[in-house]
């Protein structure tokens, strides 16, 4: 009865959370001059409303699935992974450029090689903030930062100045042997929609994340060094080893973002594709609570908004629903204090009131 | 080349380019020494230098425009201060969520005043004042950086409320037995950070003489890594911003001759990610800094 109440009270901050936002920003139509019903009307019957719709928001909620596991594995090792999006960066590039250089591998080969590549290449961009954490004791946000600038200036240069088709800001196409089949080519349901088969990658990689974190043994010395350092290293818990794994884990997940951009859907990378996925990943890390499932839910939510977006920009500017999505994390993270802080104190026994 | 290095225009565009990375780096040590640390201050930027455009834009007058920008960095930074002081949630959420915010509500409101969400329409800048700006070292902002820089190390270090900030910074639970304020010296800093990053937004819009979308890019960013390289220090900071705008100048002079400018501009990253891991010199952040206090 107990864990029920405390399970309701933890899932009422987040409901709470988006109800307000919506109030909030329905005020702002209103600020604006516009009809809030018209818009939220508009909002969600061309989103939920119709298949390709649907099809848009599985499409948007891919990366975010991989950027929110990137953020949550870090999380749980007590750890801030603000590099999602340089991580997400040099792993697209180079599923991209293995897609476009190794043309003549057959697709059984280069495929999954793409999809490794990516893996790797986010991976080496984790761990480099993981490693100067663990040994030299640098904070991870502040590197993570700086390794989304390098980032960017590292594949400006290699986009720009080497690979890029002439007049674009983007690669050449990878082989047609490394492309990922859209899913409206197994059913008619998601007509024209560029979801693809990212999307089930992702779903695995969620399923990898829950086994990993709590039916191994390395997951569970991860949560335990999230929970206390101290406690971990007394367990006998290689700490630096673990801050290391947890962060190289969290750019390879940012780095399959790269499989539903370049190989399912514009097959080439191009500079500033990401839009801030890296970011939005954080929000749906902590919307879902740094599990798995909570992810897979937040970011079909966050997938609904940023595809929302688009439908209502006739009515009202579509960056709308970034001062929606900034409300909801503001929120989520005030009321999540309020209702945690409710939950101690119903839970705390009735003798320990009166000392 | 190493002529123009040395050349006064040079220099004036290093200034010029420091001011807007000095301004968001001062007030990051005034909060980050109370305790908080605050990566909104590149939301903060971009919302000063959008309230700057509004402000000139009805009025005609920079003046009003600044007032409206440090007003709005403050506004903001209240907004910082409530979700991470008074309700202690994690500070970078909040810093991240703000940034979004900020990112969201200027495009929105662009869209709305100027019916473009990219950029606005053309304001005065401090040029109307006359001779002051016409010498490029004396412009009124390079030189009012310099004085606040070393404005902030006097109050940080010489005065009873910077030193009560340093504190709070530092071991919140003495402060309060002192029978101080934690949550208010906290604000204060927060506050005063919120001010400094909105003239920094000020000089952008000024500068360029309009706001466009992401015209912050990245700077309040970068003034934190400044902030830590200068060891959370005002004078160090904008040492650092120097050094930064020096990068930054050079990148402009070796356009097109050098190929590879993109290395040019890591410059900074770079040497932040060196410093941090202690390979020249350490780099201590307050015992404090970034941890809500929770009281009793």
């Amino acid at each position: 009865m107990k864990k029920f109440r405390n399970i309701l009270l933890q899932l009422l901050g987040p409901f709470l959370s988006l109800v307000l936002a919506f109030i909030v920003c329905g005020a702002f139509i209103l600020v604006v001059g516009k009809d809030p019903f018209a818009v939220y009307g508009r909002f969600f019957s061309e989103t939920l409303g119709n298949p390709y719709g649907v099809g848009q928001i599985l499409f948007k909620a891919t990366p975010l699935m991989f950027t929110g596991l990137s953020a949550a594995i870090a999380f749980r090792a007590g750890l801030f992974n603000i590099g999602a999006e340089g991580q997400l960066y040099i792993g697209s590039f180079v599923t991209a450029w293995i897609g476009f250089t190794f043309t003549s591998l057959p697709a059984i080969v280069l495929l999954p090689l793409c999809v490794f590549g990516g893996m790797l290449g986010g991976a080496v961009w984790g761990a480099i903030p993981g490693v100067l954490k663990a040994k030299f004791g640098a904070h991870e946000v502040i590197n993570t930062i700086m390794m989304n600038f390098i980032a960017a200036a590292l594949i400006s240069y290699l986009v720009n100045n080497i690979f890029a088709v002439p007049a674009t800001v983007h690669t050449p196409s990878i082989s047609d042997k490394a492309e990922l089949m859209r899913l409206d080519q197994l059913s008619a349901i998601f007509k024209g929609s560029p979801v693809n088969f990212s999307l089930v990658i992702a779903l695995l990689a969620c399923a990898f994340l829950y086994y990993f974190l709590w039916k191994t043994r390395q997951g569970y010395e991860i949560r335990a060094v999230g929970l206390s350092i101290t406690a971990a290293s007394y367990g006998g818990i290689d700490v630096s080893r673990r801050t290391i794994m947890a962060m190289t884990m969290a750019g390879a997940f940012a780095g399959l973002v790269g499989s539903n951009f370049v190989l399912g859907y514009k097959h080439y990378f191009e500079l500033g594709f990401s839009e801030g996925v890296g970011f939005i990943g954080i929000a749906a890390a902590l919307l879902g609570r740094n599990h798995p499932i909570g992810i897979i839910v937040a970011s079909l939510f966050f997938g609904t908004l940023e595809y929302g977006s688009l439908t209502i920009n006739t009515i009202v500017p579509k960056e709308l629903v970034n001062i929606l999505q900034a409300i909801i994390i503001l929120f989520v993270i005030v009321l999540t204090k309020v209702f945690d802080r409710w939950i101690k104190v119903m839970n705390r026994p009735v003798e320990t009131i009166h000392v | 080349m190493f002529d123009s290095l040395l050349s006064f225009a040079f220099v004036a565009q290093t200034l010029r380019i420091s001011v807007p990375y000095a301004l968001p780096a001062l007030g990051a040590t005034f909060s980050e020494r109370g305790g908080v640390v605050n990566i909104a201050l590149e939301g903060i930027l971009l919302i000063g230098a959008f309230a700057t455009t509004v402000g000139t834009y009805y009025s005609h007058d920079p003046i009003i425009g600044i007032l409206c920008g440090v007003a709005a960095g403050m506004l903001t930074a209240l907004l910082h201060s409530v979700t991470s002081v008074t309700f202690k949630t994690d500070q970078i959420v909040s810093g991240i969520a703000i940034n979004l915010l900020a990112l969201g509500i200027t495009k929105f409101s662009c869209q709305l005043i100027f019916s473009s969400s990219s950029n606005s329409a053309r304001i005065p800048g401090i040029e109307e004042w006359g001779v002051l700006s016409s010498i490029p070292i004396l412009n009124p902002f390079i030189v009012g950086t310099a004085i606040l820089a070393l404005l902030s190390h006097f109050v940080l270090y010489k005065t009873r409320f910077g030193l009560r900030l340093r504190a709070v910074g530092e071991h919140p639970a003495a402060v309060e037995t002192l029978g101080l304020s934690v949550s208010g010296l906290r604000y204060a800093g927060v506050l005063i950070s919120g001010a400094l990053a909105g003239l920094g937004g000020s000089w952008l819009a000024l500068d360029q003489h309009s706001f466009t979308d992401g015209i912050s890019a990245g700077r309040g960013f970068i003034a934190l890594a400044a902030m830590i390289i200068g060891k959370w220090k005002p004078i160090g900071a904008v040492g650092a911003c120097l050094l930064f705008g020096f990068a930054e100048s050079l990148t402009i002079q070796l356009q097109g001759s050098f190929a590879a400018t993109q290395f040019v501009q890591m410059i900074p990253y770079v040497l932040t990610m060196v410093v941090l891991a202690g390979f020249i010199g350490k780099s201590t952040p307050p015992a404090a800094d970034g941890i809500p206090f929770e009281n009793g």
